[in-house]
């Protein structure tokens, strides 16, 4: 498995910004979705999970800048304080470049344990904020990083199939 | 991770921790200007105009189908539901239509008598509907997003309510949508009195979507279970006497010099599709000003002291 996965990564599209912007968009409109109650903590930040994969295969092209301003939009959309999703989406990016060869190194399977504690970084800069200017924390809400952590897998698995080239080498 | 970097071929600009360092300060000073000064509101209002129409689509693409489900059972409901709702329907016309009349009666004989008491006029609040169009998503927050904005002369402070009673107050105005947070959202305050005694309280939201608090009460404050809460009107931000909510559950603890009180929100406060605004501010006479400054500095004494 862990041969095939680098097998295939070398014969990966290069990935065009319009497939970046267009995954980044997909992943803002599903945390759009209207979750309430439990399935609101439950949520995976699916926006975090797609700046995350492409901080870690693309460290060159989508960094801080880019989660800075992505953050700022989730801001908007959830009326949050400005600067809240940025702040926590930023400290999220520096983390997926800083570890971005060690989590290309390992198995899809293995990726999660490494995906989970920035995360959780990056959900408790998001709390403490709440906390220091609201005063008050509800722990459920961490829950969200569990299945984050989770949906790591699926998710880099199909960002991996639709880079990868559809034409049939055995066509010619 | 150091020895990697000293050796660079290619520039890639600045290295991720100056970026970082640069981005959280960035922020933090937003959070900073957003919190203290709300200085930003002008540019919340043109980055919200692309992203608040995704939201919707985002909601309806969720709803839709089943409201379309809906509406196509609701086309093959039988003749003979329909009409018998509709005779349903017709009965309890009539029987508010004599309530109304009674209604304007005593309405005309109310203004009547406060003309010759000299009090002043209650003013009629005008009201419009709106639709909610869709959800926080914030875990941490009890709000809505109803349909009407700033283009319809929805303004911060207005009341939002239902059939029922207070649902909560428009927080935040959009140019065609505002932000409503709900009475139960945390330390969501709302003047009220109890209309069995007249007794005037203040119930604050508990963040659990069907639970307010009355605080600070003394214990021998004339409160029963079963008893219903509705706006003072003294503040000047909610017209006097919209249903609010019923007291649930008192518990006096001989260890607190306050009684706990648990209300439930008389409206339904998470069930609604389509609210009323409550637009017509009450109007209080101005104050005098040596007296405005009694109560200025009484009212900080005050807060300090509930703090």
């Amino acid at each position: 498995m862990s041969d095939q996965y680098s097998k295939d990564q070398e014969f990966l599209l290069p990935a065009s910004s319009t497939f970046i912007a267009l995954s980044m968009f997909v992943a803002l409109l599903l945390n759009w979705l209207p979750w309430q109650g439990l399935w609101l903590a439950l949520r995976p930040d699916f926006a975090a999970l797609v700046l995350l994969y492409w901080c870690t295969h693309k460290p060159h092209r989508i960094g801080i800048g880019i989660a800075f301003a992505v953050g700022i939009l989730a801001d908007v959309a959830d009326s949050s304080i400005f600067g809240q999703h940025a702040l926590s989406y930023s400290v999220l990016a520096f983390g997926g470049i800083l570890l971005h060869r060690r989590i290309q190194m390992l198995d899809v399977r293995e990726q999660p344990l490494q995906v989970f504690p920035l995360l959780l970084i990056s959900y408790a800069v998001f709390a403490s904020v709440h906390w220091l200017t609201r005063g008050s924390l509800s722990w459920e809400f961490f829950l969200g990083t569990l299945t984050s952590a989770l949906l790591w897998i699926p998710m880099s698995i199909l960002l991996q199939t639709m880079r990868r080239s559809r034409s049939d080498p055995n066509e010619l | 991770m150091d020895s990697t970097q000293t050796f660079r071929v290619f520039n890639r600009g600045p290295s991720p921790v100056v970026r970082l360092l640069f981005f959280a300060l960035l922020s933090l000073l937003l959070l900073f200007m957003d919190v203290r000064y709300r200085h930003l509101e002008s540019i919340r209002n043109i980055l919200a105009l692309p992203v608040q129409p995704l939201q919707r689509l985002a909601t309806t693409l969720t709803i839709g189908p089943g409201m379309l489900w809906d509406q196509l059972s609701g086309y093959l409901d039988t003749q003979g539901n329909l009409a018998r709702e509709n005779m349903q329907l017709r009965q309890q016309q009539s029987v508010y239509a004599t309530q109304l009349l009674q209604l304007q009666i005593l309405q005309a004989e109310n203004s009547q008598l406060r003309k010759l008491h000299d009090v002043s006029q209650h003013a009629e609040f005008p009201m419009q509907m709106a639709e909610i169009a869709y959800l926080e998503r914030d875990i941490f927050k009890r709000k809505v997003y109803v349909d009407k904005g700033s283009q319809k002369n929805v303004v911060t402070g207005q009341v939002v309510m239902d059939e029922t009673g207070v649902v909560g107050q428009v927080t935040r105005v959009y140019p065609w949508l505002s932000e409503v947070t709900l009475i139960t959202d945390k330390d969501h305050a709302v003047p009220i009195q109890v209309l069995r005694t007249g007794l005037r309280a203040v119930v604050f939201g508990s963040g659990n979507i069907s639970n307010l608090e009355l605080r600070y009460m003394p214990i021998s404050a004339d409160i029963q279970v079963g008893d219903v809460l509705v706006t003072s009107g003294i503040d000047g931000t909610y017209p006097p006497s919209l249903l609010v909510a019923k007291v649930i559950k008192i518990e006096r603890g001989p260890a607190s010099p306050f009684a706990k009180i648990l209300c439930a929100p008389l409206a339904g406060v998470d069930q609604q599709r389509q609210l009323m605004i409550i637009s017509g501010m009450h109007k209080l006479p101005e104050l005098p000003t040596a007296e405005m400054q009694a109560t200025a500095t009484k009212s900080k004494q005050s807060k300090r002291s509930t703090q």
